[in-house]
């Protein structure tokens, strides 16, 4: 791993450096994640008197149990939902931005402050908005003739989750995908506008392919988002429900764990999702440049 | 842009008025809520327009709360989540500037190792290893404080590799230089590389500030004692009980609140935001 050509001859300094962040590391992230891996292989009899050691049963029960198999479901249907969703909104939105001159700065202050808005709140928004007895949103379906209670219909619980997390996330895409359009060359552009390439053919066959970086990281990252920042979201908007149709695993791990008190089971989910955390980083590490570059 | 199309321009201005109109409408209507008396919700229909009853709703919020949702006045859980944000972010960039600095201007055994053990944080948020994380936290008596509020989250593999990049980008010399002056390490990090990252850390403060403002698990997790609730978790509790009684305008004037410290850094330091983004991709 690289360093400086000089460095300072200290022996000891580097680990008083070093050891706050570790310190804090050791005791709260890796201690605890070992002692996840360790109780998902563990049973506990009900009084806690003695943990037996019982391999992989706590995962077998776990893959087997049809609640489980929905939460992998909903997680899936959810994710891709929100990553397509706010993606193609923030790109329509970015390309537009990338279009106007002078009024540029105004309308991206517009659109990226939600970046800022905790999931949390954003649930509670979308909550009020959906309100079945006095929100708008509900009230204006009833004109088209939908009648809406997303508490009773769990595909409107989805729809109402799945429209949340992407209004949260249209800001951080947008950014992003505004600077990568910025670093598509202009001469490009201008060469094909000059052989007679409209607008819209310019955009897929040069502007799209170039921005592919972009659009491979921000898809990573969204899925991420999807999966592991909406806990909050959830909470306040469906707890789950109804008949965990919006149970998302890590809406469930907590169920489980802190509320059912099922340590076993709810280790063994820690453990799955670690592993599909661990999975998307080393994706975006291995296979997405760090900064959009030609 | 390419050539002169009316149309298209009038249709690129229609997207972004839309695009607006989607990400400002919620908060519109959260404030309109938040400006009305209880009784206005009861005719069926949210109102659209701003009521007389603002200054009233976020005054008794500020100083009151609603004691019957076990919340306690916005105003101090609204200074409690400054405080953690503040503790968070500081905590954050001072852990992590000192750890690049070992990593990059030193050699030493298990250097390697020490940069592998802070990278793998990047793969364990709070969400995956909660019991045990509380557990750890309990134990060391760290429920109901600041403390176990920010400690536990204060690692950083982000903010270490993003500094770890730009001490890598500063020039030999400028050690080099100070070393021949006498400078010792300390000295150096302190007079000249701090300096140096005085953007970087601007720009870091403003994400790290927001990390720490929206916050919602940990403090769920670690807090009973309703002195150390933070406002983005204290919302969920009035909301929570606004099923049974719906006190739509409290709830919505306390949402406002919540949102507005950090949606101001946003639009305020929108610069500084937007490098702090791109540069952690957080």
């Amino acid at each position: 791993m690289q360093t400086k050509r000089t460095i300072f001859p200290n022996k000891l300094l580097p680990y008083a450096l070093l050891a706050p962040q570790l310190a804090v590391t050791l005791i709260f992230f890796i201690w605890p994640a070992g002692q996840a891996v360790k109780s998902s292989f563990e049973r506990e009899d009900p009084f806690g008197f003695r943990t037996t050691f019982i391999w992989f049963e706590n995962y077998a029960r776990l893959f087997s149990e049809p609640g489980y198999v929905n939460s992998l479901t909903k997680t899936a249907i959810f994710a891709i939902s929100v990553t397509l969703l706010s993606m193609s909104l923030s790109l329509l939105l970015a390309v537009a931005v990338n279009r106007v001159i002078r009024t540029n700065r105004a309308y991206t202050t517009l659109l990226v402050w939600p970046y800022a808005v905790a999931p949390v709140v954003v649930g509670i928004l979308w909550w009020f908005m959906f309100n079945p007895t006095i929100g708008i949103a509900p009230y204006l379906l009833r004109g088209l003739g939908i009648s809406w209670n997303h508490r009773v219909d769990g595909t409107q619980a989805m729809i109402l989750v799945v429209i949340a997390a992407s209004w949260k996330q249209i800001s951080y895409n947008f950014l992003f995908f505004v600077a990568g359009l910025q670093s598509v060359p202009q001469a490009l552009n201008e060469a094909a506008a000059i052989d007679g390439a409209g607008p819209f053919k310019r955009f897929w066959t040069i502007v799209f392919p170039l921005l592919s970086p972009t659009t491979f990281f921000l898809l990573i990252v969204n899925i991420n988002y999807a999966m592991f920042d909406t806990f909050g979201l959830i909470d306040a908007t469906t707890n789950g429900g109804p008949n965990q149709a919006t149970n998302i695993l890590v809406y469930k791990v907590y169920a489980d764990g802190f509320l059912g008190l099922n340590i076993g089971s709810s280790a063994a989910q820690s453990v799955v999702l670690m592993l599909i955390v661990i999975a998307l980083t080393a994706i975006q590490f291995r296979y997405v440049e760090r900064r959009v570059q030609y | 842009m390419v050539e002169n199309r009316p149309w298209l321009s009038f249709l690129t201005h229609l997207v972004l008025i839309a695009g607006v109109v989607i990400v400002v409408f919620p908060v519109y209507l959260a404030f309109i809520a938040s400006t009305h008396g209880s009784g206005d919700f009861m005719r069926g229909l949210v109102p659209l327009l701003p009521g007389p009853h603002m200054l009233e709703n976020y005054g008794r919020m500020l100083n009151e709360g609603i004691s019957t949702a076990g919340a306690p006045p916005v105003s101090i859980m609204l200074m409690n989540s400054t405080i953690i944000a503040i503790v968070i972010a500081v905590g954050k960039i001072a852990i992590s500037l000192l750890s690049a600095y070992a990593i990059v201007f030193f050699k030493f055994p298990f250097r390697l190792l020490a940069f592998w053990i802070i990278f793998i944080t990047l793969m364990l948020p709070v969400e995956v290893r909660i019991i045990p994380t509380f557990a750890v936290v309990a134990n060391l008596g760290l429920l109901n404080s600041y403390v176990g509020l920010t400690l536990p989250l204060i690692a950083s593999a982000t903010a270490t590799f993003l500094f770890r990049q730009f001490f890598l980008t500063v020039p030999d010399e400028l050690m080099e230089a100070a070393r021949v002056d006498g400078a010792g390490p300390m000295k150096f990090f302190r007079d000249i590389l701090i300096p140096l990252s005085r953007t970087n850390i601007a720009a870091l403060f403003v994400i790290l500030f927001i990390y720490g403002w929206v916050q919602y698990l940990w403090p769920l997790l670690v807090t009973t004692d309703s002195r150390y609730y933070t406002v983005v978790m204290g919302i969920k509790r009035l909301a929570a009980t606004a099923d049974a009684e719906p006190l739509w305008n409290l709830v919505m004037a306390s949402v406002i609140l919540a949102m507005l410290p950090p949606v101001l850094v946003v639009i305020f330091m929108q610069r500084l935001f937007v490098k702090g983004l791109v540069d952690t991709e957080k």
